[in-house]
């Protein structure tokens, strides 16, 4: 047996020889330049992460893994548990998530398969303006204009169409949970729109056509062809969104009303790990500092362990500075 | 058999089956086209939904924000709300100043920084380059607080808590601008790596083959030619990094009065919104409009001049 002749198209130079060229003595100045700076972020994020995990470290002494655990955080008598914070971070990313999924997918679809060509470009732009605004212009929207609405129809509303029961049966009081997973929504919807959207573009238009022909109506192809082909993309999309809802800070501070209580209604106050952070930093004792440190420590495994996997899923997509 | 004239037709059964597949067929395509025609409205719904919020925040901004712009709203200082003239609240030019400071010097050590780094990733293809390229991937998606603390362990109290007594220089715009800059050093990263990648290789290999230096060859092929892409990622970066508000949060000491000293504590445009909209003044709740509305049109202004300009680079080129 011998081996199949293995065919170049252009000929390997032996590696020493490689070396030796990409190695010219001129050429050493940039690599410096170029590894000088990259080092220098490299090192700012090690630091950043140092920072991270040892200011937290009297916390996890203090409390021990109960932090994680524990549903009690009252910074008077120094009890640091943070599961109701947890669960708040959690449900209004699924709130958010529950809506931005459904409409950000079929927006996504309306403009591919939907809108006449004319208004492709100018409609997925304006969605994506929707990116551009400044995450404490929603709190703001949110807290002046959603949450008296809220207050006074929406969750009335919805309270009295289910019968006040759970998770509908608490007084409104417009800053909630509720209102928070709808801000989230407003915020990541323009991720989801435009990652899922090129997903489904790149679905090959042959495929489309060839399913058509077989008799398929057009949601029949959407449902069998296009959707299964986007999958990856639309799953990325959602999970990058996943982690930005988990992490968004400001507008959510805003509009939650920092309750460290279990959330016992969509209509009750609540926390998020990122806005108890932000809104009681200041002035905290240093071992609430550390307290907080190990909120940011879980917040920052949780978002990167997210955006890590959904960046694997989005790798070969277009990479869209605007949403991203 | 006396008329010899066939009374009834006998049914042809190939006939018969082919009516009731017909029959069938019909049917359910109407079903299906129905189904269909429905779902993809729902879509075409879905995308009208998508397009209410925008609408809703650029009404609310227009018509509550427009009416406090006046001389004083950019000369003045802001003031408290007094009993005798509850509607006046001064001014915000502390704010713009802030704002104007401390992004530009984030902007200064983060585009440097950031568009370096990208043309590394786009040439080399060392495993350190790999790891780099996934670490700038995570930090973009990190929550912009963590930054904050960090510059606020870093710079406002120096680890002086560690025992390792940096110089810490307090509540200050240049701990702002550290927590800004290293948000925008891996977004400019990414974007100008994908610019600087689709600069064609046959340019590149050109300039190689002439003999020139590698540091040649980027700062007089690959540069130039791949400007549009690198205004672009430049400019969305930078219009990312001054609506940011967590990272400023509890580092820049929210001053009242105007400062162009930005190792002193300073005010900025997203801070400001954030106070105002969280006090208990009705006034001052209201005034926030008026910033976020100025805050959004620069935001919206650097956004579509990036793309603008890119568009315009790239004809000019040709």
């Amino acid at each position: 047996m011998t081996d199949a002749p293995v065919i170049r198209t252009t000929p390997k130079l032996p590696l020493s020889e490689e070396k030796k060229l990409s190695s010219v003595k001129g050429d050493s100045v940039h690599w410096a330049v170029l590894y000088g700076v990259s080092g220098l972020f490299a090192l700012i994020c090690a630091v950043f992460l140092i920072s991270v995990v040892v200011s937290s470290i009297p916390a996890w002494r203090h409390s021990g893994l109960s932090i994680i655990y524990s549903r009690v955080w009252n910074q008077g008598t120094n009890s640091f548990g943070a599961l109701p914070i947890i669960a708040g971070t959690l449900a209004t990313t699924a709130i958010a998530l529950l809506f931005a999924i459904p409409i950000g997918v079929g927006s996504a679809l309306a403009i591919v398969h939907v809108l006449p060509d004319r208004l492709r470009i100018p409609l997925s732009s304006l969605v994506e303006l929707l990116a551009a605004v400044p995450s404490v212009v929603y709190g703001l929207w949110g807290l002046l204009v959603l949450a008296p609405w809220f207050e006074h129809s929406v969750e009335p509303g919805l309270a009295a169409v289910t019968g006040h029961k759970f998770p509908f049966q608490a007084p409104p009081e417009g800053v909630s949970l509720l209102l928070a997973g709808c801000v989230l929504f407003v915020m990541i919807l323009p991720m989801i729109v435009a990652l899922s959207r090129d997903a489904i573009a790149i679905v090959p238009h042959d495929q489309f056509e060839g399913a058509l022909s077989v008799g398929a109506t057009k949601w029949q192809v959407v449902r069998k062809v296009v959707l299964p082909g986007a999958r990856t993309g639309i799953v990325g999309a959602v999970t990058l969104a996943t982690a930005r809802a988990l992490g968004e800070t400001v507008a959510v501070a805003m509009v939650i009303g920092l309750n460290p209580l279990f959330p016992h209604s969509l209509f009750s106050t609540a926390s998020t790990l990122a806005s108890t952070i932000a809104l009681q930093f200041q002035d905290a004792t240093p071992l609430e500092v550390a307290a907080l440190g190990a909120l940011a420590l879980i917040l920052m495994v949780m978002t990167a362990v997210v955006n890590w996997f959904g960046r694997r899923l989005v790798r070969h997509s277009a990479y869209r500075a605007g949403v991203l | 058999m006396t008329t010899g004239v066939i009374e009834e037709i006998p049914p042809d059964p190939i006939l018969e089956r082919r009516e009731m597949v017909q029959r069938v067929a019909r049917r359910t395509f109407e079903r299906r086209m129905r189904v269909s025609q429905a779902m993809i409205g729902l879509c075409a719904v879905g995308l009208l939904v998508a397009l209410v919020p925008l609408f809703a925040i650029l009404y609310s901004l227009i018509s509550k924000g427009v009416h406090w712009w006046s001389i004083d709203f950019f000369t003045k200082v802001p003031q408290f709300p007094s009993l005798i003239d509850p509607n006046e609240v001064g001014g915000i030019s502390n704010a713009i100043i802030g704002s104007l400071v401390i992004d530009a010097i984030a902007a200064l050590f983060a585009i440097p920084i950031g568009v370096v780094a990208g043309l590394f990733l786009a040439e080399s293809t060392s495993k350190f380059a790999n790891a780099l390229r996934t670490t700038a991937e995570i930090m973009t998606g990190l929550p912009s607080i963590l930054l904050g603390i960090f510059a606020y362990q870093m710079i406002v109290i120096g680890f002086n808590e560690w025992g390792i007594k940096l110089p810490g220089i307090g509540f200050s715009g240049l701990a702002g601008s550290f927590a800004i800059g290293i948000l925008m050093i891996p977004i400019i990263m990414k974007a100008s790596e994908t610019a600087l990648r689709a600069v064609p290789a046959p340019i590149r290999e050109a300039g190689l083959a002439l003999g020139a230096r590698r540091g040649v060859v980027a700062r007089k092929v690959i540069i130039p030619t791949a400007l549009p892409g690198l205004v672009t990622a430049v400019l969305l970066a930078f219009s990312r990094a001054v609506g940011e508000t967590a990272p400023i949060l509890w580092v820049i000491g929210a001053s009242t009065v105007v400062s162009w000293n930005p190792k002193k504590e300073m005010a900025s445009m997203p801070l400001q919104i954030f106070q105002s909209a969280t006090s208990p003044y009705v006034s001052l709740r209201e005034e926030a409009w008026g910033i976020a509305l100025l805050l959004v049109v620069i935001v919206l202004v650097i956004n579509l001049g990036s793309r603008l300009l890119a568009a315009w680079l790239q004809r000019e080129r040709r």
